[in-house]
């Protein structure tokens, strides 16, 4: 079965001869939950905006559900949902506004939207948020809110760039959990960008990525075999210690 | 797309093409929110509003006596000062309202909303093709409530003049817009924003027909008329002001049509991840 996501040897660089990434490859296969974990300033965030078209990687290849994002980027499009590190939601919409203006953008019909508006808020169990207007949520419910946007179009690739940034600790615990729980329950394969290593959990598959580089990736048992270590606190501080 | 290469991937049927329906509930979603937000936004639509009325109940009326216009084309008989500028005020509000849409765009990349729209799964030219369209719909109903109230001034254009200027509008609306869009793609940060529209907005409402007749400007200075003849703004006036007398000013019409395809296709360039300055930048959002 073609994975989730393949990135095959994809370079970038925001000036020339200084690369922001270099020869990335790595897979999600389909149903895992993949932890792309870095310190700031490894390359995470640019390796999301070539992953969802933002940028155009001039070097190596994107494959979305086995759609190459250069060729076929409407069709790869459709199958992935994003979550982007700082919130993207209009604050001066609600709920409801905000979920059916991003089910337009992917062409659900109206009684599609309501349909999937009413799934998604019950599966993340913020159903009482739809009316209310965003400005008046706290950061942890607009989290979820956007989490649930994503979702509306039935992704099999949900990619989510740090999306615990500024929240509290049970806010984080909450949005790791719902991820974790879609991945096992609904089959959705989970790119997640972090630098915090409490939010992998055992089974995970991870992908450490330092100075544009991959420096390791494989389950949490294969990382610790390869760097010779029994956590992954010691794992990631020996692979990012230069 | 070739059918084989989605067949393997397992694409499903709604997934396959840009079918009509996807684009239109596409433009149709951006439409509604641009509205609502327009809607919800009550300072915007207010400022929108005043800022041409000033112009009109202050500015006109302390110039009528000073500025008369003479009998010039489109107009039949000598015309009152506040309606000779009515349609360069109704240019005003396309202008100042593709540059609100401009500043929206850059600000909306900077907090991030723009990125929803980017990765949506249609190609991105279409998706900044129905922005501005959106842009210029909710323009020119602002220009309709102007003209609307403008009529209680006295300013009342022939009733066909009211449909007639739709067109002009609209295409007045999208060449602002374009232009709008391309400097959204070439402003780096929110604070550079007010001095680049201290460049565009002031001059090309000023150095254009707007206010005086082209033939006072020559007369006071003959560079000064070749630099509004220049200016796209000035063409959209005209054409605006010809369609709201049932006239087609066919030079403001093929000028005003050239900028918004040069504006447009540079505006692409700029949001275009492969080649535009985006990409070069490094603020692909």
């Amino acid at each position: 079965m073609t994975p989730a996501l393949a990135i095959e040897g994809v370079s970038f660089a925001y000036v020339r001869d200084r690369r922001a990434l270099d020869g990335i490859s790595l897979t999600v296969p389909r149903g895992s939950f993949t932890a792309l974990l870095g310190p700031n300033g490894a390359g995470k965030t640019t390796l999301m905006a070539l992953t969802t078209r933002l940028f155009h990687a001039r070097e190596g290849r994107i494959i979305v559900c086995g759609l190459d994002l250069a060729r076929h980027a409407c069709a790869a499009l459709a199958r992935m949902g994003v979550v982007f590190q700082r919130p993207t939601l209009d604050e001066d919409l609600s709920v409801r506004q905000n979920l059916r203006y991003a089910a337009a953008l992917h062409g659900l019909d109206r009684a599609r939207t309501r349909e999937r508006m009413q799934a998604v808020l019950a599966r993340l169990g913020i159903e009482a948020l739809e009316p209310r207007v965003v400005r008046t949520l706290s950061g942890g419910e607009r989290r979820r809110v956007e989490l649930a946007r994503a979702l509306m179009h039935e992704p099999e690739l949900l990619v989510l760039d740090e999306p615990t940034v500024g929240l509290d600790i049970d806010s984080r615990r909450a949005i790791v959990e719902h991820v974790h729980d879609l991945c096992r329950r609904d089959g959705v394969a989970v790119l997640w960008t972090t630098h915090l290593i409490d939010e992998i959990e055992p089974g995970d598959r991870v992908v450490v990525l330092h100075r544009g580089r991959v420096r390791a990736q494989g389950t949490l048992e294969e990382i610790l075999s390869c760097t010779q270590t029994s956590s992954l606190a010691q794992a990631y501080a020996k692979l990012t210690a230069d | 797309m070739h059918a084989d290469v989605l067949a393997r991937a397992g694409v499903r049927e709604a997934d396959r093409g840009l079918t009509f329906y996807r684009l239109i509930r596409c433009l149709e979603g951006i439409l509604q929110r641009e509205l609502l937000r327009f809607l919800k936004q009550r300072g915007r639509f207010f400022a929108a509003l005043v800022r041409p009325l000033v112009w009109l109940f202050i500015f006109a009326a302390g110039f009528r006596s000073i500025l008369g216009v003479s009998i010039q084309e489109p107009y039949d008989t000598y015309v009152l000062y506040e309606v000779y500028i009515t349609p360069g005020l109704c240019g005003m509000i396309l202008l100042f309202s593709g540059m609100q849409s401009s500043l929206s765009m850059v600000y909306d990349r900077e907090m991030g909303s723009m990125r929803v729209l980017l990765v949506s799964p249609l190609p991105r030219s279409y998706l900044l093709v129905a922005k501005l369209f959106a842009g210029v719909v909710v323009a020119t109903i602002q220009a309709y409530l102007f003209l609307a109230i403008a009529w209680f001034w006295e300013v009342r254009p022939p009733l066909l003049g009211y449909l007639a200027v739709l067109p002009a509008l609209m295409l007045s609306g999208f060449m602002l817009g374009a232009l709008g869009l391309l400097l959204s793609s070439l402003i780096r940060q929110l604070e550079n924003f007010a001095g680049v529209m201290n460049f565009v907005i002031f001059p090309m409402f000023f150095a254009s027909s707007a206010l005086y007749p082209l033939w006072r400007v020559k007369e006071a200075s003959y560079l000064l008329y070749q630099i509004c003849l220049l200016n796209p703004f000035t063409h959209a006036v005209e054409l605006i002001r010809f369609a709201m007398y049932l006239k087609l000013e066919e030079q403001a019409l093929l000028v005003t049509l050239g900028w918004t395809v040069l504006f447009l296709a540079g505006a692409l360039y700029g949001y275009n991840p492969q080649r535009g300055f985006l990409a070069a930048t490094g603020k692909g959002e």
